[in-house]
């Protein structure tokens, strides 16, 4: 293991190999990524693969629709051995009452902004584009014809394979256990397999992030929620888009390899480090989606399991240099949405390092929780 | 043995070959191999695969199968339709 480095980045899930790729990219030399497990075993491949751009912040609309960019080009970009799967089939939005509705058409007014394009659906306009949906409660709902669904596991290993192609050193089963500082700077980061000096350090932790925090003495204002997701046998192609609703409270889409992801946040879900599967989910979980989309009854269960979200006060994640901590950069808080937005989030928080004129206008620091300057996203499950 | 004339996961159709290139390119526990090429990940959830590949990673790394670590182990133990968990479901 090196002795010394340039950046650290902890944690070796899509966010920190993305930011890693980035800096190597940018000519940043030394840089290496720490990860406790195997990459990608914390919340990247336990997520639900989902990509959408139809969100209700300006800051969210943007990372989501410049990341859908780089996931287009990502096999030649990434130059990959194995497809990303990237499935653009769409994300059908269902509003359950008109006040739901009236929400979709403020986020749509947001992402026409963006060039995302998205627009309003009729219940009708729904039942064509899912035929085997139940239209029993709903109001109507929005459309984004190239959202969609990308293989987490796939992209992991495409930016770890790219960024080693470039120097990047990627530790496996190396745990960050603490971080040195001399007069308010790093100095270094001490790991199970020794000490790497350097000055400048990358949490992207996910759903460990506030402990990273810790070991700098920041009080980081995330907290960490279980969330479960199940998975089904292989069946044909049923069901294009992901099929969502904010206040039913679902996601399911069908994967381009066939089986069923499907997942809803539970609002009783105290704040905790677990990640065991419940058998109130899978009971849950069953009811709702089969009474959404009936033929799913047939189909059987394979797998369920759950994740962490980093969650903040705001839903919008934080991107930016700790003003407390120089030297401390953070990409962290995804609240549930981090896979579809790492692209962009690599390409942003790599140039604020090297210190190189951001590619897109971006205000996520963790100053704005202080100033109560919060501009809350609506559109999370 | 012909690696690429014998299956190793069914569910998923993977060759001894197939596996043994994901095994080639670094990647030594069944975690990481699953996730990459499926193995395991199919209706019979692991039942033969997983007592082949913890041989051949043993044969590879020179130790005891017992050394290999299995993958987490997910309920529901078996496939179980979504109308048996959810019961009666609305036909409408």
């Amino acid at each position: 293991m090196k002795n010394s480095a340039k950046v650290v980045v902890i944690g070796g899930g899509v966010v920190g190999l993305a930011v890693a790729y980035n800096l190597a990219r940018l000519g940043v030399k030394d840089v290496v990524v720490l990860e406790r497990a195997y990459l990608g075993s914390g919340a990247t491949s336990r997520c639900g693969a989902g990509i959408r751009q139809q969100w209700g912040t300006e800051m969210n609309c943007k990372l989501a629709k410049k990341s859908m960019d780089i996931f287009e080009e990502m096999n030649e970009m990434l130059e990959v051995k194995r497809d990303i799967e990237l499935k653009q089939k769409g994300y059908l939005l269902l509003a359950f009452s008109d006040k739901e509705m009236e929400q979709f058409r403020k986020n749509l007014e947001v992402q026409s902004k963006f060039d995302i394009p998205s627009r309003e659906v009729t219940p009708e306009e729904a039942k064509e584009i899912v035929p085997h949906l139940n239209l029993e409660g709903i109001v109507g709902g929005a459309f984004c014809p190239t959202d969609g669904h990308a293989n987490p596991f796939l992209v992991t290993e495409a930016y770890a394979k790219a960024a080693k192609r470039l120097g990047v050193e990627i530790y496996t089963y190396t745990e960050a256990l603490d971080i040195e500082k001399k007069n308010d700077k790093i100095t270094a980061v001490l790991t199970d397999k020794g000490k790497i000096k350097t000055d400048k350090v990358v949490n992207t932790a996910g759903g460990y992030s506030q402990q990273i925090g810790e070991m700098v003495d920041l009080e980081l204002p995330v907290k960490s929620e279980r969330h479960e997701i199940l998975v089904t046998e292989k069946v044909a192609p049923l069901q294009g888009p992901m099929v969502m609703s904010f206040s039913y409270n679902i996601y399911c889409q069908q994967t381009p390899e066939g089986p069923f992801l499907m997942g809803y946040g539970d609002p009783n879900e105290p704040e905790s480090y677990n990640i065991n599967a419940s058998w109130h989910f899978l009971e849950e979980m069953t009811k709702k989606a089969t009474r959404l989309l009936p033929p799913l009854k047939h189909i059987r269960v394979v797998r369920q399991w759950a994740g962490l979200y980093n969650i903040t006060p705001d839903r919008q994640p934080i991107i930016a240099e700790a003003e407390e901590v120089p030297g401390f950069y953070m990409a962290i808080g995804f609240s549930g949405h981090g896979f579809m937005i790492a692209p962009m989030t690599g390409v942003i928080l790599a140039e604020m390092i090297a210190d190189e004129e951001l590619s897109m206008d971006l205000k996520l620091d963790l100053g704005r929780f202080e100033r109560g300057d919060l501009i809350l996203e609506p559109s999370v499950v | 043995m012909d690696s690429d004339n014998t299956i190793i996961c069914r569910c998923e159709d993977l060759t001894l070959a197939e596996v043994q290139e994901v095994i080639d390119e670094g990647y030594t526990t069944i975690e990481e191999i699953k996730r990459i090429c499926r193995l395991g990940m199919g209706p019979c959830r692991g039942s033969t695969c997983l007592q082949l590949i913890d041989r051949i990673l043993a044969n590879q790394q020179n130790c005891g199968r017992e050394e290999i670590k299995m993958p987490t182990n997910r309920p529901p133990l078996e496939g179980i339709k979504m109308m048996e968990i959810a019961g009666d479901v609305d036909e409408k």
